[in-house]
């Protein structure tokens, strides 16, 4: 499984990937925001699945979420909010720009594990 | 101020230290920030706007600051650089953003976050708007939350 980490934090992206390595998934691409994002998942294509953060400069990942889901090519791109933003409308938000999951910081490698499906 | 503004903050950052740092963390009595102004050493500032507006501190003197990024990426941090502060400015935002969902019906947002080192700062205070203080303990050490919020 190849994963694409997009958050501005590079603490949380670290964090995301020590998680990530606990549960074998050691193919790691990471970017510090949407406009990097886009970039890098053009580049690293196949990617499985994207954990997005909302909140970012250059380009917020709601931006981010919006494009992929225009694009056709990443039609089998799953992507997970991973975002503080905690509210029911963000949520829903997100879920119908096409976020296919949503997780909310601060969370348990459990909480991400049972995200992931592995 | 609404001083039970200031309720979704602290449970926000117990939730919070209780995740992602792995302990608790005791709020102390919230009180009106006056003269003289608490110091810290290290604090990563949120800014809030919408339907109100106003920003929410976490200070940390230096050495507890450290102990909270080393146990966030589970390495030891030994040196104030950018590693440090972009820990403590994810700290504070996901205190913040936590704490947005029990505004009932008030519509917030917050800003990326911005983080101050310097021993023994003092974050100012807004003329018109006051801030609480709110006091922590914890047993890597003691810290300190500022919340500054004025409703529309």
């Amino acid at each position: 499984m190849k994963i694409m980490l997009v958050d501005d934090s590079a603490t949380m992206r670290r964090i995301q990937k020590t998680q990530l390595s606990g549960m074998g998934v050691t193919d790691v691409i990471e970017a510090g925001n949407g406009e990097e994002a886009m970039a890098r998942l053009q580049e690293n294509m196949p990617v499985d699945l994207v954990l997005l953060d909302w909140n970012m400069p250059v380009m917020d990942g709601m931006t981010f979420l919006k494009k992929v889901r225009e694009n056709d090519s990443y039609s089998k791109v799953k992507i997970i909010m991973c975002t503080s933003e905690s509210e029911k409308p963000k949520v829903v938000e997100a879920l119908k720009a096409g976020a296919n999951n949503y997780l909310v910081k601060p969370f348990q490698p459990e909480a991400l594990k049972e995200k992931l499906g592995i | 101020m609404d001083v039970s503004y200031v309720n979704p903050f602290i449970r926000a950052t117990v939730d919070t230290f209780s995740t992602m740092i792995g302990t608790g963390a005791k709020p102390g009595k919230p009180h009106l920030k006056t003269e003289p102004y608490p110091s810290h050493d290290v604090s990563g500032i949120i800014g809030l706007s919408g339907d109100a507006q106003g920003s929410i501190a976490i200070s940390f003197p230096r050495a507890l600051s450290f102990k909270l990024v080393s146990k966030m990426l589970q390495t030891p941090i030994k040196v104030m650089g950018p590693e440090l502060t972009d820990g403590i400015g994810e700290l504070a935002n996901i205190i913040a953003g936590n704490a947005k969902q029990h505004f009932n019906g008030m519509n917030l947002s917050i800003s990326l976050p911005n983080v101050v080192v310097g021993k023994g700062h003092v974050l100012g205070v807004q003329k018109g708007i006051p801030t609480m203080v709110v006091p922590f303990e914890s047993v890597l050490g003691e810290f300190a939350m500022e919340v500054t919020l004025k409703t529309k």
